[in-house]
């Protein structure tokens, strides 16, 4: 089998009361107490103008952490394959949408339905930077933080490449979100690439699908949120990556089985 | 890359339920469009809409995936015996070790649409009877199939508009390579919608007509539906001659615009060379290329020049979306199929409807069928976000 080995290079992050990965830091260390208040999503700044009017939210999240992971890592967008991976995609587009057909007169606006893409984030991610590498939309329910990373470290093992996995959620508004309730935005990115040889100051990862059910976490608010955002399913392993120790996490994957992630 | 088999495929489109009824129309050059009467589209469009989706039933225990979407997967599992053939494949392999890569744009919205006509007066709500993870999701269509085929692997949906059920084969041939599984249920399933049919109709890119692509009078797409699925395996020690294999996928993206190819199709003709390259092909191993040929201007004419950059003015190609409709998330997996039953039986289908080639679009465009022995082929697939995605099948021995 395939070992399958990343390094991380850069790691964003956007969520209810974490506003980038190194001031989040020290709060999923526990280090201070984390204090969740309402995501606040930045302005998709790297998109041209007529763009930037267009892209809702959930759009402005996956940019702002794909940002965040490159610029972080210091690495060019422009050449990055990219792995996007989001539960819901974008509910408000999709609830606006689904109002429309209800009406009499049904009438869409072209904007709205070519954001309606699962790959909406992807599109504009490539417009925003230049990156014209193969890029990829997924959906897993649940499991579409692990099936991202899967297919991520997948992507780094065999093609030998860097690759830039972003997953993202957001919240449904009514009445969507009495069927589907996802708590608020959250968004993660990282960039990932072949382990370099002799470098031990590099965080790498391990990646394998394990029978054992993914990892809760002790602080009840982080456990809160890494159960109501499908994207925050990825906190074991942002809490891990903050500890900046060794050891090994679960992630929830499909069936009560898990991504086990060893962090090296 | 390795090759992979591709053991066993089947297709329901609006041309026919499985590989003989799919080859006869195709051989026939009959077009499966048809002035769209489905649901309450009160567009002058047409459509390729699937007979019989609303009788099928899904088992009680999966009755909660109820939806147009996975009543058309349904069909498509059980034409050419494909879903008894993915059990022998779990059997051999073991369930854990079969995966689930499908591609869709618009899974089960139609359930979502259908039930915002319902929403209480009162309250504001959803109806009761509305699922929103066996249907809305577009996970639901990966979710269905795999617990239709009890199947265990890894499993997930590729969603990235009319390019997914193109790019399932190369996260499913990843998972191969990297070992995770020794096959992969890999396809497309798409199905019609209001979001899709006006959303379309709202770009001005929907024709009046049975679409046309290629043709100088070519005016826009014709939406249809689809389920395409085939099971990739690991290559055994040696394939039977004549056995279809993936030799080649190649992706990319434009970078450009949202709804609107690059005009000079840099990300098409990126998608191609990276397929070739993956094949370790030269343009003129090419014996034919099924165009993603959509038939709106724009389209056509981006496709063109990269094909003119990648295979000259020579190689011949046709786009099948004048029969089977443009299924949109279905399409790469349906011309897949459509590939594989050429090179299985030395077969370029004509495009269908055109008759007016565009000579400014200069390939050697196929309006009729053309007979003769197919060793290898490439296959288009381009969407909404500058997606795409290319994939080269071939024929052993």
């Amino acid at each position: 089998m395939t070992e399958l080995v990343a390094r991380i290079a850069g790691v964003g992050l956007l969520g209810p009361g974490l506003k980038d990965w190194p001031s989040a830091r020290a709060m999923l260390a526990g280090h201070t107490p984390f204090a969740p208040e309402p995501t606040i999503v930045p302005v998709a700044e790297r998109l041209p103008p007529a763009e930037r009017r267009r892209v809702g939210r959930i759009v402005r999240l996956a940019l702002g952490v794909g940002m965040q992971a490159t610029q972080g890592a210091g690495v060019d967008p422009t050449t990055l394959v990219s792995v996007f991976s989001s539960s819901g995609g974008d509910g408000q587009n999709c609830h606006e949408i689904c109002q429309a057909l209800a009406q009499d007169d049904r009438q869409l606006s072209p904007t709205r339905f070519h954001n309606s893409v699962h790959n909406a984030a992807a599109g504009y991610w490539s417009i925003a930077t230049g990156a014209t590498a193969p890029s990829n939309a997924l959906c897993a329910f649940d499991a579409s933080f692990a099936s991202g990373l899967l297919e991520a470290v997948t992507l780094v093992s065999l093609d030998r490449t860097p690759v830039l996995l972003v997953a993202y959620d957001a919240e449904y508004p009514p009445p969507l979100n009495q069927k589907r309730y996802i708590a608020d935005a959250f968004g993660v990115a990282f960039v990932l690439t072949p382990p370099i040889d002799g470098t031990s100051s590099s965080v790498r990862i391990r990646v394998a699908i394990s029978d054992r059910p993914g990892g809760a976490l002790s602080d009840p608010q982080l456990e809160h949120l890494r159960t109501s955002i499908p994207a925050a399913r990825s906190l074991p392993l942002l809490v891990q990556l903050a500890r900046q120790v060794p050891g090994r996490v679960g992630v929830d994957y499909l069936d009560g089985r898990s991504l086990e992630i060893e962090v090296l | 890359m390795s090759p992979l088999l591709l053991s066993h495929y089947t297709a329901v489109s609006c041309i026919g339920r499985g590989k003989e009824a799919t080859l006869a129309s195709l051989r026939e050059q009959r077009t499966g469009l048809r002035p769209c009467t489905f649901e309450t589209v009160t567009l002058d469009t047409c459509t390729g809409e699937v007979d019989g989706v609303d009788e099928q039933r899904l088992p009680k225990a999966l009755s909660h995936f109820d939806c147009r979407n996975n009543r058309l997967a349904q069909l498509g599992l059980h034409e050419d015996g494909f879903a008894e053939e993915v059990r022998r494949s779990a059997a051999r392999w073991g369930a854990r070790r079969v995966g689930v890569f499908l591609g869709t744009s618009t899974s089960g919205i139609l359930q979502t649409e259908l039930a915002y006509r319902r929403i209480s007066p009162a309250d504001g709500s959803l109806p009761d009877d509305f699922d929103y993870v066996g249907t809305h999701n577009s996970f639901s269509a990966a979710d269905f199939v795999r617990q239709a085929l009890q199947l265990e692997g890894p499993a997930v949906v590729v969603s990235s508009a009319c390019s997914s059920s193109a790019k399932v084969f190369g996260s499913a041939r990843r998972m191969i390579a990297a070992d995770l599984i020794d096959a992969a249920v890999v396809g497309g399933v798409d199905s019609l919608c209001l979001t899709t049919l006006y959303g379309f109709h709202a770009l001005q890119l929907t024709s009046r007509r049975p679409c046309r692509p290629f043709d100088l009078q070519r005016d826009g797409i014709s939406i249809s539906e689809a389920a395409a699925f085939a099971l990739l395996e690991r290559m055994p020690q040696s394939a039977d001659p004549g056995a279809v294999l993936l030799l080649g996928v190649g992706e990319s993206s434009d970078a450009y615009h949202m709804s609107s190819p690059h005009p000079e199709g840099l990300g098409a003709r990126a998608a191609m060379v990276a397929a070739l390259e993956a094949a370790s092909l030269e343009p003129g191993d090419i014996d034919y290329v099924n165009l993603h040929g959509t038939g709106t201007a724009t389209n056509d004419s981006a496709e063109s020049r990269a094909v003119r950059a990648v295979f000259g003015t020579s190689t011949p190609g046709s786009s099948t979306k004048g029969a089977t409709g443009h299924a949109l998330g279905a399409a790469g997996a349906l011309e897949a199929v459509i590939c594989s039953l050429g090179l299985q039986n030395d077969f370029m289908p004509g495009g269908v409807n055109t008759t007016h080639l565009d000579p400014a679009l200069g390939i050697d465009y196929l309006l009729e069928n053309r007979r003769g022995p197919l060793r290898r082929v490439l296959s288009n697939s381009f969407g909404f976000g500058g997606t795409n995605c290319s994939l080269v099948l071939g024929r052993a021995g």
